[in-house]
């Protein structure tokens, strides 16, 4: 007993320490959806604080597979509360906490990644990621003999299935009756769940699988069928080193950096950021050996006129499943139409339910 | 020689039970302190950190009330059906029922004024999380359906139900096609007590733990369920109406959880959306049991659960400290104090081997 009232006592004078303790660096907080990781989208996200942390004058933290109700509610009020001044959410799902806990606190910068809600301190960002998923199904239409493209995909919200229509659309460009098969997890991260998904569109005759997953696993069931995958994120291409074409991926690094010097000067302006390949906040991996030297030479070309600015992904015309005009002729698609994008173009095989 | 005699125990152990659960929390932390010591980080500011992150503070407190609410009603509901016995595992679907049944009238009256939503969607959720409770009883009762198999079904048919509306017709047109409701209108927002971060879902809470002790300690019914639940040939024999209670405690159990639903939707996320499932149904069953199905200690269990989860996110946070760890300390402290509970039923002691 007189051991457990030490500790308690101990405990006590410890907390006031903690308390009162003052701190100079900027403090820079992370939210992640899932855990961090080997490969997947937190994964990705923490590269970037890890390289912001190198940065002077700065410290990072970040806490990881936080639900997206209240519970991140809390975790983004704790960091507030521990003044961070700068808090980053990497999920769709944290934008409403986010937005009330912004408002208690307007001295504090809020990012939202993927949302579209912004308020005065509170800004959102993302990456044109549906351009690097276009040049990734130009490789696996290029790469398939079934004709059929599987595609693993997590929930059915616009964010995804503008990839998958990005996707089917750099399929079609190169292989023109091209199907790509959509199946659903409803989850980011599990990946028995991934692999179970993969394995069902190998049995429909999928030759290659694409993902919008955070674990590798979908790589892994590509590999033991000995077909082709394309990755997502990071480079899987150490998961499955035979299947692995290329893969879209995040590169978060310069982003961040860039808000955190804005916050540090005083620019920072609660905008919402949609980077593209231009910018590199998305890009393809190299593409594995197996792919003919022609098809990546056709995809770094198309990648550079996308980046440019030359060519864009979603130009009509752009028929949706049930063959109705979706985007006229020559006229590219508003950023409005890609944000709130419900339907799936002509030649993919699933529903957006 | 000696051995080890295992006498169960006549009378219950009382002061000395607070002991055992004691012993039992201080060795899964020392344990847990091993373990974090093993990855260099630095384990009695760990535990400084865990203790303050969830209890610390005002705010720390009712940053675990908040989180112990939804816990507590799910965790009340099923320890009702496990006295008699009845293994309700569908908390987590009866909880999106009551969710769903609230939302409901959250979104179909949303310009009447507070005091008739929200007592419309108290008793939406009650009835809407009752009978997906009802259900099961009544498919065990006539058609000899086991209730573990079909609660634990039901939740999946639930959350599946869930998607449906918020993928389709209950879908936000503004929420640029992300699954989610439309915010709820003021009037169906179960408000913030004063100005601090509680809501008005914890005097709920009270009213409940309250309604059920009295009904299990005075009420001739609480009597019966009880006495059923110990024995459930003899309880026939005495004439005890078993279907009835079968029926009573499903219903309840699912209503209790339905009210959990109801003040999640309603209080913290003001509007319906998958991401309400996390798992309360199932951690409702570990406190359950932990709490050894009685209501003041389920209300203990609850907001120590709470504070745990709080806590570690502050380890996480501060010393980053990765969340599977937070996983396994909390399996840590429940098996250690499960196995400690071992030693409340039975006495211990040494004895000559004859």
């Amino acid at each position: 007993m007189r051991r457990a009232m030490f500790f308690w006592v101990f405990i006590c004078v410890f907390a006031w320490g903690v308390a009162s303790a003052a701190d100079t660096p900027m403090k820079v907080g992370f939210v992640y959806v899932s855990p961090i990781g080997d490969a997947g989208w937190s994964y990705a996200h923490d590269q970037g604080r890890l390289n912001i942390e190198a940065m002077d004058g700065v410290t990072t933290s970040f806490v990881e597979a936080v639900p997206e109700g209240p519970d991140s509610e809390r975790v983004m009020l704790n960091m507030a509360r521990k003044n961070y001044s700068l808090i980053f959410a990497t999920s769709y799902g944290y934008m409403d906490p986010m937005l009330k806990v912004a408002k208690q606190f307007p001295d504090i910068v809020f990012m939202h990644c993927s949302g579209f809600k912004t308020a005065k301190n509170m800004g959102n960002y993302f990456g044109r990621m549906y351009q690097a998923r276009y040049l990734s199904g130009m490789v696996a239409g290029a790469m398939t003999k079934s004709k059929i493209l599987g595609y693993v995909a997590a929930f059915p919200i616009p964010e995804v299935i503008r990839g998958i229509n990005a996707f089917a659309l750099g399929a079609q460009s190169v292989n023109s009756d091209v199907k790509v098969r959509v199946v659903w997890t409803k989850t980011w991260y599990d990946p028995a769940t991934e692999k179970e998904a993969a394995k069902s569109l190998l049995d429909v005759g999928a030759d290659v699988i694409a993902q919008h997953q955070d674990s590798p696993a979908p790589q892994e069931a590509a590999q033991e069928k000995g077909v082709y995958s394309v990755g997502y994120n990071s480079d899987m291409s150490k998961f499955a080193p035979k299947s692995h074409l290329c893969a879209p991926i995040w590169n978060w690094s310069s982003f961040y950096k860039e808000m955190v010097e804005k916050v540090q000067n005083g620019t920072w302006k609660n905008k919402s950021y949609w980077y593209g390949l231009e910018h590199g906040i998305v890009d393809i991996t190299p593409m594995g050996s197996m792919v003919p030297k022609a098809v990546q030479k056709r995809v770094l070309a198309k990648k550079d006129e996308i980046a440019s600015g030359k060519a864009k992904v979603f130009v009509g015309p752009i028929k949706d499943q049930s063959g109705k005009l979706r985007i006229a002729k020559d006229t590219p698609a508003d950023d409005q139409e890609l944000l709130g994008m419900t339907w799936f173009v002509e030649g993919v095989v699933g529903t957006t339910q | 020689m000696f051995k080890f005699i295992i006498k169960k125990r006549q009378a219950p152990l009382v002061w000395s039970s607070c002991l055992v659960f004691f012993g039992a929390l201080v060795l899964s932390l020392a344990v847990s302190a091993i373990m974090l010591a093993l990855q260099n980080k630095p384990p009695l500011t760990a535990m400084v950190l865990l203790f303050n992150g969830a209890f610390g503070s005002l705010l720390a407190i009712q940053d675990c009330l908040i989180k112990a609410v939804p816990i507590f009603l799910c965790s009340l509901g099923v320890a009702i059906a496990f006295r008699l016995q009845i293994w309700n595992i569908g908390a987590e679907g009866q909880y999106v029922l009551g969710a769903i049944g609230a939302t409901w009238v959250a979104l179909r009256f949303p310009d009447l004024p507070w005091f008739v939503v929200l007592p419309g969607m108290l008793a939406t959720a009650f009835i809407a999380g009752g009978l997906w409770g009802l259900i099961p009883a009544v498919l065990k009762l006539y058609m000899r359906a086991n209730e573990i198999i079909v609660t634990l079904m039901f939740n999946y048919l639930a959350i599946l139900f869930l998607d449906y509306l918020v993928y389709g017709p209950w879908k936000d047109p503004v929420s640029f096609g992300f699954p989610m409701t439309r915010e709820f209108s003021t009037s169906a927002i179960v408000g913030k007590i004063g100005h601090t971060q509680l809501n008005w879902g914890i005097l709920l809470c009270i009213f409940s733990g309250v309604a059920i002790w009295i009904f299990f300690k005075y009420t001739r019914l609480g009597y019966e369920l009880k006495a059923s639940g110990e024995n459930i040939k003899a309880a026939r024999y005495a004439g005890l109406p078993y279907h009835r209670l079968v029926m009573l405690v499903l219903f309840l159990s699912g209503a209790l959880a339905g009210w959990a639903g109801f003040l999640e939707a309603s209080s913290t996320i003001n509007r319906l959306q998958p991401s309400i499932v996390v798992g309360y149904g199932y951690t409702a069953i570990v406190v359950a049991w932990l709490a050894r199905l009685n209501p003041v200690s389920i209300g203990i269990a609850s907001f120590l659960l709470a504070g745990l989860r709080v806590g570690l996110e502050h380890l996480q946070l501060d010393l980053q400290v990765p969340a599977a760890f937070g996983g396994i300390m909390e399996g840590l402290i429940l098996l250690t104090v499960l196995a400690g509970s071992f030693f409340v039923d039975y006495r211990v002691s040494l004895g000559k081997k004859s």
